[in-house]
């Protein structure tokens, strides 16, 4: 079992180091995505074996159950995509030998730290995988060099980095109420044994400790009031990074919220939590809504759409009846598709208007179908049409709001998703369909040259947007570790 | 160990601890806050050293013995590098003047304890009576975090929470499990070092590391 445990970080952290050893070219260049598809095969495999019952590995460091297991076939079915444009994104941004190499071990590194994070057993080696993300990509961030990216890079490194501090000290808190309540020093952050003697927690140092952890990781998955390194550092970060950060780094700290929660509802009852993720949620989605009103950049404005998302899932998460549970995990699976096609168009969409402007893109569609055609389906997924898996979530997540009494709330997420979606699709509908720029100053298009994608981009889109559609259609074997992922998460 | 003198020597590293936290609010000059920052390193390795004295515990002594050279020389050493590298060391005009900044320590400390009323009444053992001091530090260190202007400056602003937490977590529980231990001052030394590449890159770019010219990325 440990093997099968272990698989999912080895895959991406041997291919980081072969990219150490061998560097970037022709023989490695797509070892990325091999380990990518290896991960996801892993996760499948770990998935049938735990979905019933945990699995621990490794001296108990590791454990897997239904939620892990899906959270890592969320981190593949986005890796895949991502590091199949990986080679076609360095290749045309024509990035220098060294930079590449550098590109492919912290690009596996990264999803090897993600994977460690869902396997992690205890709440401590979860905070230094998540913490060792923030780090792996910062440099990430930062690839480019040019002033803009350098300053995203420290704000992303420095708000990140005392964000997720904030969480470290509520695991402190925890451990403290753990020994307290007599849990053992060897498992006293272990999620099983906190969430077995939750009842005998100190309820003053646990409510501190969960505010604490709630506040910090949430700075990580992008929630307010710590969201302000977001749309700086998704939208510096070359596209295949975007994609994984925007798709999946969320996502996984949002897990970490998950968890958290599942002890605080246990030693403090539904309310702290609730309070805490409602809050933290419609604030994220109200600064979403005002921030894109008068956005003028396309990747910022995706950046600003994974903030709605976000905070959507904290809602979901905070009504908390299994209906929402249920949505939330198809949520994120479905948003991480569809936002990591969106973010791999905006790589090519970059390319062909030279920039990130809004403006300077007109009539897409005209002229290069294949990258406007993703876009713009990724974009319809983002904003809840049917056939994707976002419809039926978001659907899932506000008919559990009025049915749990929570009407108020789910009332004010849909005021404000609608104020989102006529923003969004305002402007992905000029850039897309408007009218060839003639304008001075807007990009000057060789109209006679159609844009050509390599073989494997074309692939990421598809692949991405037809994995986002099969989850709305039906989830077939999924169903299963979805139920399983949700009595986990205490949800009956 | 003597119980009285146990109290006395923690009550006196708790006591330095703090002091280098406040005086780092105090000055301007880069080089005396990265001397005062390793200050409070040593401080907090005598900390740890005699809370593991107290138990007896062999393997949080030799935490001790990593935590002072980690917090106290390592990081400080890679905080001189980058002052080097940089040329003009003094925090030109905070957004908070000295006197106010030194105010709103003390407020911050009566925040810290106020906070920290439950933990302190679960278990009111010496220890633990100390942790509204190392919360305290946690605070000042945010407070340096927003109002410096620096780059240096807010890296010792992170540190500085970083060490507050470390004081709390030893001093609530003798520390979290090993692996997590290692891992967080792994997870720092790292986070420094990017910070500090970065701080050169910024260099490059901007010619000078005064953070009021990160003004391009806004909405």
């Amino acid at each position: 079992m440990t093997l099968l445990l272990t698989a999912p970080i080895a895959a991406p952290a041997l291919a980081a180091g072969a990219y150490a050893a061998f560097g970037w070219r022709r023989g490695t260049a797509w070892l990325g995505a091999v380990a990518a598809v290896a991960l996801l095969a892993a996760a499948i495999a770990l998935a049938v074996h735990a979905v019933d019952a945990p699995r621990t590995g490794l001296g108990g460091l590791l454990r897997a159950d239904a939620l892990s297991a899906f959270m890592l076939i969320v981190i593949g079915a986005v890796a895949v995509p991502a590091t199949l444009a990986g080679p076609g994104h360095l290749a045309a941004e024509r990035t220098a030998a060294r930079d590449a190499r550098r590109y492919g071990v912290l690009t596996q590194g990264f999803v090897a730290a993600m994977a460690l994070a869902v396997l992690a057993a205890s709440l401590g080696v979860l905070w230094v995988a998540i913490e060792a993300t923030t780090i792996l990509t910062a440099f990430l961030v930062g690839h480019r060099r040019t002033r803009n990216a350098t300053e995203a890079a420290w704000k992303y490194v420095v708000i990140c980095s005392t964000g997720i501090a904030l969480a470290f000290l509520g695991i402190v808190l925890l451990h403290f109420a753990a020994r307290h309540a007599h849990v053992p020093s060897s498992g006293s952050l272990d999620w099983t044994q906190l969430t077995a003697r939750a009842a005998q927690l100190d309820a003053g140092v646990t409510r501190i400790a969960v505010a604490l952890l709630i506040l910090g990781f949430g700075a990580k998955a992008g929630l307010a009031p710590l969201h302000a390194w977001l749309p700086d550092a998704h939208g510096q970060a070359p596209a295949p990074v975007s994609a994984l950060m925007s798709g999946v780094l969320l996502s996984v700290a949002f897990y970490a919220v998950l968890r958290v929660k599942v002890i605080a509802d246990a030693a403090l009852g539904a309310g702290p939590a609730r309070t805490l993720l409602l809050t933290a949620g419609l604030a994220s989605l109200a600064v979403a809504a005002a921030l894109l009103l008068a956005q003028r950049d396309y990747k910022r404005m995706l950046a600003y759409s994974s903030i709605e998302h976000m905070g959507l899932l904290a809602v979901g998460a905070a009504i908390g009846t299994r209906l929402a549970v249920l949505a939330v995990l198809l949520h994120i699976l479905g948003h991480g598709l569809a936002k990591s096609v969106a973010f791999l168009a905006s790589g090519h969409i970059g390319r062909i208007s030279g920039g990130s402007r809004i403006d300077a893109v007109r009539g897409l569609a005209a002229r290069a179908p294949l990258v406007a055609g993703g876009f713009g389906a990724a974009v319809l997924a983002l904003l809840g049409f049917p056939p994707f898996g976002p419809f039926a979530s978001e659907l899932g997540i506000f008919r559990a709001g009025f049915a749990a009494g929570l009407g108020w709330a789910a009332g004010i997420a849909l005021v404000l998703l609608l104020l989102v979606m006529g923003a969004l699709a305002a402007r992905t509908g000029r850039m897309l369909l408007g009218a060839p720029p003639d304008a001075p100053g807007a990009a000057k298009l060789p109209a006679a040259l159609p844009v050509r994608l390599p073989r494997a981009d074309a692939a990421a889109l598809v692949l991405g947007l037809l994995g986002c559609a099969a989850i709305g259609i039906g989830l077939g074997p999924l169903r299963t570790l979805l139920d399983h992922a949700a009595t986990v998460l205490g949800a009956h | 160990m003597n119980h009285v003198l146990y109290v006395r020597l923690l009550d006196l590293a708790c006591g330095a601890f703090l002091l280098a936290g406040v005086l780092v609010l105090w000055r301007r000059d880069l080089a005396a806050i990265v001397r005062l920052f390793a200050a409070q390193g040593v401080a907090l390795g005598c900390l740890v050293a005699v809370l593991g004295v107290d138990a007896g515990d062999p393997e949080v002594v030799g935490l001790a013995v990593g935590i002072g050279l980690l917090r106290a020389v390592a990081l400080p050493w890679l905080l001189r590098r980058a002052m080097t590298a940089g040329g003009a060391g003094r925090e030109t005009d905070p957004r908070v003047n000295v006197a106010a900044s030194l105010m709103v320590a003390a407020l911050l400390a009566l925040l810290a304890y106020a906070v920290t009323r439950p933990v302190v009444a679960l278990d009111p053992a010496p220890a633990v009576r100390a942790v509204p001091v190392a919360l305290t530090v946690v605070l000042i260190g945010f407070f340096v975090l927003v109002t410096r202007r620096r780059a240096l400056s807010q890296v010792v602003g992170f540190l500085l929470v970083d060490n507050g937490i470390t004081a709390v977590a030893f001093l609530t529980t003798s520390g979290v499990p090993l692996i997590v231990e290692l891992g967080v001052s792994l997870d720092v030394l790292l986070a420094v070092l990017v910070l500090q590449v970065l701080t050169a890159r910024m260099r490059a770019a901007f010619g000078d590391t005064d953070l009021d010219d990160l003004r391009e990325l806004r909405d």
